[in-house]
């Protein structure tokens, strides 16, 4: 019987330490899958980041490396020198990516960096409990935000997709969902073109991934989806702002 | 015999570290050490496998050091002061990890922004850590050109042996000063495989990785007793000093640097006026020379550090004196230069 489902290769059998209804899961299998389907396991790097993702080492079947807080794309940076061939991609958080992290991300995509970086951005920190990052909703309420974002003082959250698709140099840059199924089959396909720029050495790819934490939302797995849909996708649209077309 | 070049400190520095294999620097332009990191653009940019990036900072540059270094390659990166203050998150995660590579601070003076002026007051900060955790950089001192030179060559070798980063501690006045300088043929030596733990690609093996923290208690302290039982191990057979006329010496400088090159003339000077002065120059700074200094304290009961700070070294030389002598201390500080005449000066009201 022919097998139709089952863990990608390029996922280990570690049991994923993330929450329930938490959209980290999905991704990493997307990545995972990608991976398999252009049988680049064995000739990959990733990076890994600080966050609740700092584990993903584990989870990933390749070889791994975990930078500190927001250098990433720094480290790929370091590794792809070096590597050219290798697939190198970065997996990041939107405090890491987006706040602590604004300038590795920017110079990166810049320079044009031949990596791919899988961009978690859950509107929230979610592994120091919930505190309020950069993409954090006007007037969501976090643990440093407890009366809402107010833009007067906390500015308005970061759109990172269309900030870096001002970039010359980035290749491919998109912004997808995985709320619903058909979000997710169209998730997929983008994880795949952006590991393609980089196959065929094009320059740097990024997709934002919108993704739940139902943990610190203090909202089911359902009502997470829900209010990602309803809160998050009006705000952050989703689609490709930058095709390695407009590049050449 | 080697060639024999007349060459500027900074840019020796990179010809060592290329002549040591490094084809991949990463760096971030500042005073007085810039001229190293445009010689490592001039020439890596036109070799093969090899890369230069001007990073967007100190932070991204050591933390481009951490992935390159990661591959198993020798990696370098350099800065003066401020910059190097910028890179301690990412030398205590390289560290952690155990991943060789090193790091060049050309000082200058501090705190803050300080000057551009050769200093030595990041002495605390590269012998004693400098980044948060239990850790040390192998940190060595040299005190001329031809010095930058061997010193960077055996700070790779050091670096790849105890996969621990290494530091060439020099001033912005090594970095800047012109001498002619020989590349030796090195005696081979042995290093450890790197095979056992760098990133490839997992083709044909268990993927594997780096990384920096394990958030079991028992497992991280293990993991520093580990690191630690390396320091012991350079403890023991990694120091490295320079001993000049301690034989029936009135009293001993301890300085290093360019401060002991100074020094040296201080010594002529006070053979002249018939004293006799010693002097002890530690060219590893971390490990420290006790060991000399502690044997030359039961015999000379008299010490002058001499630093271009307010006082760092003076207190490991205490600690290795352990009370057996009287240790006094000299120093100028914001990037003055102490003149031999003011050495000898101070050196005489202790005789
Ligand atoms: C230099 C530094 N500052 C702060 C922290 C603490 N810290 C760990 S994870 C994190 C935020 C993670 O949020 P995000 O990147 O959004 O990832 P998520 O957990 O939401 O996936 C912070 C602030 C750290 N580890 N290092
Ligand atoms: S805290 Fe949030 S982001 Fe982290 S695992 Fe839980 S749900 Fe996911
Ligand atoms: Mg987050």
């Amino acid at each position: 019987m022919k097998k139709v489902f089952g863990r990608p290769e390029s996922l280990t059998e570690v049991p994923f330490t993330y929450c329930p209804g938490c959209h980290h899961g999905i991704a990493h299998r997307l990545v995972a899958e990608v991976l398999d389907e252009f049988k680049v396991r064995e000739n990959t790097i990733g990076v890994c980041p600080v966050g609740c993702s700092v584990f993903a080492y584990l989870f990933f079947n390749v070889d791994m490396i975990c930078a500190a807080h927001g250098r990433a794309p720094a480290t790929a940076t370091g590794i792809k020198r070096v590597k050219p061939d290798s697939i190198v991609f970065t997996y990041q958080g939107d405090g890491d990516l987006a706040s602590i992290g604004t300038a590795e991300i920017v110079h990166a995509a810049n320079r044009g960096e031949n990596i791919t970086v899988i961009f978690i951005n859950n509107a929230i920190y979610g592994m120091t409990g919930g505190q309020m990052a950069p993409t954090t909703l006007v007037g969501q309420v976090t643990q440093t935000s407890p009366y809402g974002r107010d833009p007067k003082t906390m500015g308005y959250p970061i759109k990172m997709a269309e900030m870096l698709s001002t970039l010359k140099r980035a290749a491919y840059i998109s912004r997808v969902a995985l709320n619903k199924p058909a979000n997710i089959i169209k998730a997929k396909k983008s994880i795949k073109k952006a590991f393609q720029v980089q196959l065929d050495k094009k320059g740097f790819s990024m997709v934002e991934i919108l993704s739940t934490c139902p943990t610190n939302w203090g909202l089911s797995p359902i009502e997470a989806s829900k209010w990602l849909e309803e809160n998050m996708i009006p705000y952050f649209p989703l689609g490709e702002f930058r095709t390695p077309e407009e590049v050449a | 015999m080697g060639e024999k070049m007349l060459m500027k400190g900074n840019e020796a520095i990179g010809e060592a570290a290329i002549r040591a294999g490094c084809r991949y620097y990463f760096g971030y332009p500042i005073t007085p050490q810039s001229e190293l990191t445009a010689y490592m653009a001039k020439k890596l940019l036109k070799m093969k496998d090899a890369a230069f990036v001007q990073a967007e900072s100190e932070i991204a540059a050591i933390n481009m050091v951490y992935g390159a270094a990661s591959t198993g390659v020798r990696v370098m990166t350099s800065s003066s002061s401020p910059g190097i203050s910028l890179k301690q998150e990412g030398i205590s995660y390289i560290t952690c990890s155990e991943i060789p590579c090193v790091v060049v601070n050309m000082q200058r003076g501090g705190p803050g922004l300080g000057d551009i002026q050769p200093a030595q007051s990041d002495y605390f900060q590269a012998v004693k850590g400098g980044g948060h955790g239990d850790y040390h950089l192998i940190v060595l001192a040299p005190s001329s050109v031809q010095e930058l030179v061997d010193l960077t060559m055996d700070a790779f070798d050091l670096a790849d042996k105890y996969t621990n980063p290494a530091m060439i501690l020099g001033d912005g006045l090594l970095g800047q000063m012109m001498e002619a300088v020989e590349f030796k043929e090195r005696p081979k030596v042995e290093l450890p495989d790197k095979s056992g733990w760098n990133l490839t690609g997992c083709k044909g093996r268990e993927h594997r990785y780096v990384v920096s923290f394990d958030l079991d208690p028992n497992i991280l302290e293990k993991w520093n007793l580990n690191i630690n039982e390396k320091y012991k191990k350079l403890k023991e057979k990694e120091v490295r000093y320079e001993a000049v006329n301690l034989e029936n010496a009135d009293l001993v400088i301890v300085a290093y640097g360019t401060v002991a090159r100074i020094a040296k003339t201080t010594i002529q000077m006070a053979k002249k006026e018939g004293i006799n002065i010693g002097l002890i120059r530690p060219i590893t700074l971390f490990p420290f020379p006790e060991k000399i200094i502690a044997s030359t304290a039961v015999k000379t009961k008299k010490f002058l550090t001499v630093e271009m700070s307010l006082g760092q070294m003076v207190e490991d030389v205490k600690l290795a004196v352990n009370g057996k002598a009287e240790v006094n201390f000299y120093g100028r500080a914001g990037g003055i230069i102490p003149s031999p005449e003011e050495i000898l000066k101070e050196a005489k009201k202790y005789l």
